[in-house]
């Protein structure tokens, strides 16, 4: 076990390193820039049962310290994903992957959720019902502890792998979404999806994404995401995976202290492909400088009392 | 792809809000025209996707037009100034269909990448026709260039302030073996009803990363979801679903 080594249901993560969904791929597109097992794990493009072309472009918008997309699920289906991408997974990444299963129905998630338990290089299943780019789906069951403790209730006994349910900013409360999921048996919780937001071009008048609204991502969004992590972290027992726009090794100390037991690296990924491996070489150097020995041991560090 | 830092060693306007800048640093990862780079631009977010206009051994140039905040930030970079730089980005075109006389159309900012089209199928003892088409005489750029790499060379300006008055498509050759092209996406559209064989065409969409990973610049094909920036810009007229 290592400085930076951390403990995620169970496993053991040689860095609390994760990069999130949906701007890592597969991973293949990185491993042409570095050598992707260096990373804690991460977490594969949402999946669901059909194969999906998501909504209309443009589908991105840049924003200041961030940027909006409404890719909305772009996947090629559970079934090509197990046949087709773990595969090719194998040959670059050889540690257990988190795989972010989507879905539209509680059948949906289920279905998939059993089938994703089967392959063996799933370490976690990370339950995605928190998309803001679909609609009649996704997100809907995430907005209300009710319908969230349902999907977690039904896919639970089917998880042969630790679960992590992944959860939207976009609530009025999203301590009691996190506390129904925990009731139901989620092993995590993983925070913040998107944030919704638009652009309206000048030029055009007009919104920039063709679907008017999509997901805010990128640095601007960080203190709203460690918020919601210390909010969440303090109420359940379960570990937090933090997320919201960290792009540093600071910001993943922070989160940390926050209470996230590991940390997901999204938007600056696709600024800067290296983003995640920077961040790795950087740690040591800055739990030096704040007198950081060991990384699990300041987990909720930020807490009262 | 790679990721390396490239240094300007010139940057100089063209024509009317075009640029054209010379960088040195590794272009081993450049192997096609019709590739592209994404500059890491200081004070903007996302990277700026730029055709590769040519390159050497040791050096890029990049023809591009400003068109918002970013483009604007490049115009003002000089000698020494660096950038962040993805390299050999994007599926480019594709020679070997070329035929004996091939006609390459460029509209506008999409002009720079035949240009290095252009010198390739030349050398490889072609005969090349281009036709440019701009909105107007003070925003034509590039043409001694072509004419210097051994091209036939013709001029459109929708104005008529200069060359043939009309669109590329107003100024299209009667024999021609294949033809390449890349402009705005009427142009693109005008193309594909007008020509009478085959070819290939460069594609712009708003993108988040540039190489593949985010799956924001998307588009529907005959053979299936293609990201522009990966498996595209460049795709080939029989797999093309124009979407209203």
């Amino acid at each position: 076990m290592g400085r930076l080594s951390v403990d995620l249901c169970g496993i053991t993560l040689d860095n609390p390193v994760i990069p999130a969904s949906g701007t890592f791929g597969f991973g293949y597109e990185f491993a042409e820039i570095y050598d992707i097992n260096v990373l804690g794990t991460f977490s594969f493009k949402g999946t669901t049962k059909e194969l999906r072309f998501g909504n209309p472009t443009p589908r991105i918008a840049e924003c200041t310290s961030g940027m909006i997309n409404a890719v909305g699920l772009q996947n090629p289906g559970i079934d090509k994903v197990i046949s087709e991408e773990l595969p090719k997974l194998k040959k670059c990444f050889d540690k257990p992957v988190m795989a972010n299963i989507g879905g539209f129905s509680v059948e949906e998630y289920k279905e998939n959720v059993a089938k994703i338990s089967e392959e063996e290089q799933v370490g976690w299943i990370e339950l995605n019902i928190s998309c803001p780019n679909v609609h009649s789906g996704g997100v809907n069951f995430g907005t209300d502890a009710k319908s969230a403790a349902e999907v977690v209730r039904a896919v639970k006994p089917v998880a042969k792998k630790p679960l992590i349910v992944k959860l939207t900013p976009n609530v009025t409360d999203i301590v009691s979404i996190a506390k129904a999921c925990e009731a139901e048996g989620a092993d995590g919780i993983s925070l913040i999806n998107t944030l919704l937001g638009m652009r309206i071009d000048l030029k055009t008048k007009k919104p920039v994404i063709k679907n008017v609204m999509g997901g805010f991502s990128g640095p601007a969004i960080f203190p709203v995401a460690l918020r919601m992590v210390y909010q969440v972290a303090n109420a359940v027992k379960i570990p937090v995976v933090g997320m919201g726009g960290v792009s540093k090794a600071q910001d993943v100390i922070e989160m940390m202290l926050a209470g996230a037991a590991a940390v997901e690296v999204g938007t600056a990924n696709l600024v800067n492909p290296r983003a995640c491996l920077n961040i790795i070489n950087d740690l040591p150097l800055v739990m030096d400088e704040y007198k950081i020995e060991k990384l699990s041991d300041i987990t909720g560090g930020a807490f009262n009392g | 792809m790679k990721q390396t830092s490239f240094k300007v060693l010139s940057n100089e306007k063209i024509a009317q809000n075009v640029y054209k800048m010379v960088l040195t640093g590794d272009t081993s990862a450049i192997t096609s025209p019709g590739q592209f780079v994404n500059l890491l631009v200081d004070s903007c977010f996302l990277r700026r996707p730029i055709s590769v206009c040519d390159v050497n051994d040791s050096e890029l140039t990049l023809v591009y037009k400003v068109v918002g905040a970013g483009t604007k930030l490049m115009s003002k970079a000089s000698a020494g100034d660096e950038f962040d730089t993805l390299t050999g980005l994007g599926n480019g075109y594709d020679l070997t269909k070329s035929g004996k006389t091939p006609l390459l159309l460029g509209g506008g900012v999409g002009v720079p990448p035949l240009y290095m089209l252009a010198k390739k199928l030349i050398n490889e003892g072609k005969k090349v026709s281009v036709v440019l088409g701009f909105n107007t005489k003070s925003e034509v750029f590039y043409e001694d260039e072509f004419r210097a790499l051994g091209s036939d060379v013709t001029v459109a300006t929708a104005d008529g302030s200069y060359g043939v008055k009309g669109f590329v498509t107003d100024a299209l050759p009667d024999d021609y073996s294949y033809f390449y092209t890349c402009g705005p996406e009427p142009m693109l559209r005008a193309v594909f009803r007008t020509t009478s064989t085959s070819g290939q065409f460069s594609f712009e969409e708003r993108m988040g990363c540039g190489f593949g990973a985010c799956m924001g610049c998307s588009c529907k094909t005959v053979t299936g979801y293609k990201r522009i920036c990966k498996e595209g810009p460049v795709l080939e007229k029989e797999e093309i679903l124009w979407e209203d």
